[in-house]
């Protein structure tokens, strides 16, 4: 707790100035914050792998490849319009309950549910809905990873409550490494600053802890499905 | 947890006569060790990762105190509450006000290691507050009051024989005669349990992988999503975390992140990475109210500006453990503290004291498998060698070793009564071993020959056959 009682050097003082006198630096030293500035406003890129730096068709390929190796099911769509009919088909498949709660997306608002049987209701999950749909603002395509925002649009609680989880994604959204992905939130949010909370998703829930037995659906979702979009 | 580093060697011999432990650690032995080098091998870029790594951190380590001030106004500015902590005392205490605060009954904690370093749950509960832990592992361990054995599989020690008592025995409410002999059904009933507490949780307490100056955003990396659900579901989330885990920029983070999960389980990347940035936002329908990291030092400062600075750059991801023959041999609990295997024969003396957890780094083969694994290239041999050399200059090592050295060291400084002395020492010992060619038994080595033959010299020393060869070229 920064100001503490008058007269008492608070904890704060107390470690800054162990790391001060154990690095000998001054922490007025205006070349030490130069380069501390630096780094933060040029965030560096650092050391990107070539395997997902490729044109769109083949990082949305390899995007697939690396999420179906960790056991997320991808499907792909042309259009947003076409979102329930592979929900459906999805749901359906896997004998899964009619039901989806979303967010207020409005990449997901307007599609035409009315055709597909499935009740759909809208806001955060309590753990009380089977099935979630949430837009995915990125993918990486290194790993196979999504990138989910909090807010209303996708409440941060269907990414993790639902047993089954179904994400829309772009493909033009789909970036080869998570580093072109901060350059976006950088971009969205003003640099500095960012959602609440970012969630990088890759593959269903799991867990190892029983004997190093990998067993899906620990206390996140157990499914996950993927529809890229275009 | 209760420190037992000082009877190390009775812990050793304890584990090594545990079968339950000696078949849960065949898992370790070959499991971690493929998944790694496959993980590795597959990304061309890996062992340049690395270098960057190991920089990232020493750039961050030099300027500490800087990126620290940095961070912490991100996170004021994004709405929530920094205190800092100079001890492990004084962490407990800020967490167990803030909890008092909220009213709370019941707190969930995603795994987190500082946790354990602080040893927060006993004193929550002696407080009156309930802590559950969330990660499967940490919670089996919870029900049967054990401390973790391994810093990213806590339950590691165990069978799935003990993990079916161990439920059957806390869930009492539940059928006795259910099915349990499949882990999945294990998992299933673990899942059901948990669900109820995070649902009813006050607080959620989250370690974090790492704190990002730029953004005021704390991480956590988990693969089963305890932590994401211990922390959005909550009115006040509180994340406790080391000095050290500060990292400048989300990039700097993404350069790690490539290192962790493949050296820790063999994955390209964990199921969830989760970017925390204060508390809800006004629009927000979902996650916490109230958003507080706790900043512990607990002796870390100490480490700045040692021989030990670069342990600091240590991201726990636990490959060390995993490729070190000594903790594939005794497990992680004989180590007698939070952190086992290399790593911790590293830490422990720093943050326990040399005193107690001298026996660690003395308990290594320096066959220096931990430092060609390590992500962030700690060399983690040569550390616990400066920790023998503390302990002996402090005294500390036993009066035998001591004798031993000192009476080497006599001989070693005269060359020529060296040379000498052993000469002499080979002929006798050669001569009375005729015909076995090996020792079962030797004075003064009873140590060595309890558990090896001693196979006998040749008759000349080393330094003899060395000057005869040279002449004869």
């Amino acid at each position: 707790m920064v100001g503490a009682e008058e007269g008492v050097v608070s904890d704060r003082e107390v470690i800054l100035g162990k790391i001060r006198r154990a690095l000998a630096a001054d922490g007025n030293d205006v070349g030490r914050r130069a380069i501390v500035i630096a780094r933060l406003e040029g965030t560096p890129r650092g050391i990107i792998p070539e395997r997902g730096q490729l044109p769109q068709e083949e990082r949305v390929a390899l995007f697939t490849t690396m999420a179906e190796k960790v056991s997320a099911t991808v499907g792909r769509i042309a259009a947003l319009e076409d979102v329930p009919r592979a929900v459906a088909e999805f749901l359906r498949k896997h004998n899964l309950p009619a039901s989806l709660r979303i967010g207020a997306d409005p990449l997901l608002a307007d599609l035409a549910w009315d055709g597909t049987q499935i009740a759909v209701s809208h806001g955060p999950s309590d753990g009380g809905d089977p099935v979630g749909l949430s837009h995915a603002v990125a993918g990486i395509a290194e790993s196979g990873t999504l990138v989910l925002t909090s807010g209303p649009d996708n409440p941060t609680t269907l990414n993790f409550l639902p047993e089954t989880h179904i994400v829309v994604i772009r493909a033009a959204d789909i970036a080869g490494d998570y580093e072109t992905v901060w350059d976006e939130v950088r971009e969205t949010y003003g640099k500095g600053h960012m959602p609440r909370t970012v969630n990088m998703v890759t593959g269903p829930s799991r867990s190892a802890d029983i004997e190093q037995t990998l067993l899906l659906g620990a206390h996140g979702p157990r499914r996950l499905h993927i529809v890229v979009v275009g | 947890m209760q420190i037992t580093s000082p009877e190390f060697k009775q812990n050793a011999r304890a584990a090594l006569a545990d079968p339950n432990l000696q078949k849960a650690l065949r898992h370790v032995r070959s499991n971690f060790i493929d998944k790694r080098a496959k993980a590795a091998g597959a990304l061309p870029e890996f062992e340049a990762l690395r270098d960057n790594a190991r920089d990232i951190k020493n750039h961050t380590l030099a300027h500490l105190d800087l990126y620290l001030e940095a961070y912490e106004d991100r996170v004021r500015q994004a709405g929530g509450e920094v205190h800092y902590a100079e001890t492990a005392e004084t962490a407990r205490d800020i967490i167990r006000s803030i909890c008092e605060r909220a009213g709370a009954k019941t707190v969930t904690k995603g795994k987190s290691m500082i946790a354990e370093e602080i040893n927060l749950n006993d004193y929550l509960e002696e407080h009156g507050i309930t802590p559950v832990e969330t990660d499967l592992g940490e919670y089996i361990i919870q029900l049967r009051h054990e401390p973790p054995s391994h810093i990213i599989a806590p339950a590691v020690h165990l069978t799935r024989e003990q993990v079916e008592e161990s439920f059957r025995k806390s869930h009492t409410d539940l059928a006795p005669d259910r099915d349990l002999t499949e882990p999945t059904e294990l998992l299933a009933e673990a899942r059901a349990k948990l669900r109820e507490r995070f649902l009813a949780a006050d607080v959620g307490i989250t370690g974090a992988n790492f704190l990002v100056a730029e953004t005021g955003t704390s991480v956590i990396v988990t693969n089963e999503g305890n932590g994401d659900l211990t922390q959005i579901l909550p009115r006040v989330h509180i994340v406790i975390a080391s000095i050290e885990k500060i990292t400048p920029t989300l990039n700097d983070v993404s350069q790690i992140m490539r290192l962790l999960a493949r050296s820790a389980t063999g994955q390209d990347m964990s199921v969830y990475t989760t970017f925390s940035t204060g508390p809800r936002r006004p629009e927000d329908p979902d996650g916490p109210d109230e958003y507080h990291v706790v900043i512990l030092d607990n002796g870390r400062t100490g480490m700045l500006g040692s021989d030990f600075q670069e342990a600091l750059r240590c991201i726990r991801c636990g490959a060390c453990m995993n490729h070190c023959p000594v903790y594939h041999a005794i497990g992680g609990h004989a180590y007698g503290w939070v952190y086992p295997g290399p790593i911790g024969a590293v830490l422990d003396p720093q943050l326990i004291g040399v005193d107690k957890a001298g026996n660690l780094p003395n308990a290594s083969t320096f066959c220096g498998r931990c430092e060609a694994v390590c992500p962030m290239r700690i060399p983690l041999p040569n550390m616990m060698r400066h920790w023998r050399e503390r302990e002996f200059e402090r005294h500390l090592s036993p009066a035998v070793a001591r004798y031993g050295i000192g009476f080497w060291a006599f001989f070693a400084r005269r060359p020529r009564l060296y040379q000498w002395a052993t000469r002499l020492a080979m002929r006798v010992l050669a001569n009375r071993a005729i015909g076995k060619g090996r020792y079962t038994s030797l004075p003064l080595a009873g140590g060595w020959t309890k558990y090896r033959d001693f196979p006998a010299p040749e008759g000349r020393t080393f330094q003899e056959q060395w000057s005869a060869r040279r002449k004869a070229s």
